[in-house]
């Protein structure tokens, strides 16, 4: 018991110890572990918006998706074609939309951000219509029959980026991409400034998400996840909430395609690979804990912490047989972790809580202060 | 006291009711017309894709066949089943050259033992371009897989089965399982393609403008052998009834006398015997690579869906129309859209008969 407890902070500790100290040792340069540190930090931030997001969807709602790359891809493409100058007809580079100009207002810097904040609410809403499309045939079905869907429509929507290279640039990729508030400084203070960004944008999501739990709309979706036909008898349209839990999640999967575009100024359709892009999202929501926020935050710490080690790993001295085969190795070591997982600890790191009500949290702290309980008023 | 006037809440149910008995007869009926004129048009019109979709579909189906089992029996979506097809294929492979991939990447390393070392193992057996030795090393992969899979079982199933997990926390478990198993194969054999038999063979050509290999007429064969095995197994058998009557339902199985835990273990057996099969009969016409497993996920379930999930059957029939259409698309779309053919067919289904062609009322 004494052990359960600490094993969560013990595991967070060793593997922020692991993350600091191992390129610290290495570098033995100061400005360079910071560097990578803040690198490191912007992508654990992109990723806690993605399995928060795939929180919404399965650790309140119980919708099953599989297929996060598609809302990843579709979010990052919207988010790209917003923001870039059209393309240019001369050069072989071709892709659809291109509104960065058509949008930057010519007040305030506008050029600097107005572009970047339309093109997130186009991702969030591109991802969105996806969602809805989805779930229309699926969602009444067997809850594994969304997973089949979403998966089946990762890959088609891959296909067609390949395919169609009128629409995004197929296999070349989307290079390229701005990023918001570049026009004001350097390229190493810009990396601090967006890790700024990345931390705001997730913030915003996790108070959105919180606050829209500990809502009675997101009592309906726990109860609809724990119990479908015993919330369909106490007059919930199952299907409605299912669906609302669903595109809210989607929509803000599109959010973090859009980020993770401008932060890595390149996208193709590689990035979207299935184990990168969505096996990792769900290996870090069942380390961290499916139906707690702040497990899943820190399972995007801890998984995508111990991903960036195993490669730090290889400048000691590995044998050449696991050297030459590290990248492989990790893959086995994340499919392993989440079956490991789901056998010793299904409950994550940080459990889900039992009570999500801010009405019920308010009325226990008064009684605990002694305050006399109003009634039934909130 | 509801807000919705009752003729609403009536006329909408009564809508359902509608949908249900379109869905029951006319739904069905359809979907068989439409099965029809797809093979018709394919086998008159387009003969050599026709007949290339039936090779690749008759492989799919030994997938699909133990994919509906398991998925009936077990209860759960078996997401690794694609990338145990390809393990099996790669047992094979390693059985028959002896190879894995050396310390270095691209430098092959000979474990020294190998059944194509065995006199006379190579030698072509008819037309065909392979010996006796691919044979064997095929069955001997079919009792590898079987055994892994049981094993499989024990180690991440069973326990998850024993705690009562939701089907979610299964299928999730299977993806585990699937992207451990890729990643397996990458470290062992590398990313770089394989293929059986190294050289070039030359295909021969038949009437209607047919142009076939030999090993394609072998592959068709022996998964129609197979899945007319599987028949008489499934249907004509104690085991098969008990297999059966436990995908129907599993708590009557159960106080019926069945032993569910043996059925569940010859299910994996079944299962993983004709996983490393399909895998290799595959492998026989394609290259092995690792991310064919994958692949293979869509079509797989496309054609257990669309055959109904628990029904063999079912899953024959639906693997042969997913291959047909898959391989006749190319006439109206490119080649790069050949696995969205797959995912088509199972939106459509779960649109029109969500239960698929044999599937019955739950």
């Amino acid at each position: 018991m004494q052990l359960n407890r600490l094993a969560t902070p013990l595991v967070l500790l060793v593997v922020a110890g692991l993350v600091i100290g191992l390129p610290a040792e290495r570098s033995r340069d100061f400005d360079g572990t910071i560097n990578f540190l803040a690198i490191f930090a912007t992508t654990v931030a992109i990723y806690a918006i993605f399995t928060l997001a795939l929180n919404v969807q399965w650790g309140y709602t119980g919708v099953f998706n599989f297929g996060v790359a598609a809302f990843f891809l579709v979010g990052a493409y919207t988010a790209a074609i917003f923001v870039k100058p059209p393309a240019d007809p001369e050069s072989s580079v071709r892709y659809i939309g291109g509104f960065g100009e058509a949008l930057s207002p010519p007040f305030l810097g506008g050029d600097q951000w107005v572009p970047f904040l339309v093109a997130i609410f186009a991702a969030a809403i591109a991802s969105g219509i996806l969602a809805v499309l989805l779930a229309v045939p699926t969602l009444r079905l067997r809850e594994d029959y969304l997973a089949i869907t979403t998966i089946g429509v990762a890959e088609l929507l891959r296909r067609i980026v390949i395919q169609e290279d009128g629409l995004v640039n197929g296999s070349r990729s989307l290079i390229g991409i701005p990023k918001p508030f570049s026009g004001y400084f350097d390229a190493d203070t810009n990396r601090f400034v967006y890790l700024g960004i990345a931390i705001v944008v997730l913030a915003i999501v996790f108070l959105l998400v919180e606050r829209a739990i500990r809502s009675p709309w997101g009592r309906v979706l726990r109860a609809l996840k724990e119990d479908e036909t015993a919330t369909a008898a106490s007059g919930k349209n199952v299907y409605a909430f299912k669906m609302q839990g669903f595109v809210l999640g989607a929509m803000l999967m599109g959010v973090g395609g859009a980020v993770f575009a401008f932060s890595r100024g390149s996208i193709g359709p590689t990035t979207f690979d299935h184990f990168f892009a969505t096996f990792l999202i769900w290996a870090m929501l069942m380390v961290g804990g499916s139906g707690n926020n702040w497990g899943a935050i820190s399972g995007a710490f801890v998984v995508w912490g111990l991903w960036t080690i195993t490669l730090q790993l290889n400048g000691y001295d590995l044998p050449n047989v696991m050297q030459n085969r590290i990248f492989f190795i990790r893959d086995f070591l994340v499919g392993a972790l989440i079956v490991t997982v789901l056998l010793l600890r299904p409950r994550g790191l940080i459990p889900e809580e039992r009570r999500v009500s801010l009405w019920l949290d308010r009325r226990m702290r008064r009684s605990a202060r002694g305050d006399p309980v109003a009634g039934n008023t909130p | 006291m509801s807000i919705v006037p009752a003729q609403f809440n009536d006329r909408l149910t009564s809508l359902g009711e509608q949908y249900r008995r379109f869905s029951e007869t006319t739904a069905t009926a359809l979907l068989w017309v439409l099965i029809s004129i797809l093979f018709l048009w394919a086998a008159i019109f387009e003969t050599d894709l026709f007949i290339a979709g039936m090779i690749v579909g008759s492989v799919l189906a030994l997938g699909a066949i133990g994919l509906t089992l398991i998925y009936s029996i077990l209860g759960f979506a078996n997401f690794a089943h694609g990338d145990t097809m390809m393990l099996g294929a790669y047992v094979a492979f390693f059985l028959l050259t002896g190879i894995v991939v050396g310390e270095k990447p691209n430098i092959d390393l000979d474990v020294g033992w190998s059944l194509n070392r065995m006199p006379g193992a190579t030698a072509e057996l008819w037309d065909l371009s392979f010996g006796w030795g691919l044979l064997v090393a095929i069955a001997l992969s079919m009792f590898v897989m079987a055994a892994f899979s049981i094993g499989l079982d024990r180690v991440v199933y069973r326990p998850l089965r024993r705690r009562g997990s939701g089907i979610v926390i299964f299928a999730m478990a299977a993806l585990g399982v699937a992207f451990s198993i890729r990643a397996v194969m990458l470290i062992i054999w590398g990313p770089d393609p394989r293929r059986y038999v190294q050289g070039i063979h030359y295909a021969n050509h038949y009437p209607f403008g047919v142009v076939l290999k030999t090993d394609q007429i072998f592959i068709f064969l022996v998964a129609m052998g197979l899945a007319a095995v599987m028949y008489f197994v499934l249907f004509h058998s104690k085991l098969g009834k008990a297999m059966r009557a436990m995908a129907d339902n599993p708590d009557l199985a159960l106080v019926s006398g069945i032993n569910t835990d043996r059925i569940v273990m010859w299910t994996w057996a079944i299962g993983g015997g004709l996983m490393a099969i399909a895998g290799a009969l595959l492998a026989i016409q394609a290259l092995l690579r690792p991310i064919l497993g994958f692949e293979l996920i869509l079509p797989l379930f496309a054609a257990t869906i669309l055959g109904g999930i628990g029904k063999p059957q079912g899953a024959f029939i639906g693997a042969l129309v997913v291959g047909v259409s898959q391989e006749s698309s190319i006439v109206f779309f490119s080649a790069g859209y050949k696995p969205a053919v797959a995912f088509v067919i199972l939106v459509f289904i779960l649109l029109l008969r969500p239960r698929g062609l044999f599937g019955t009322a739950s």
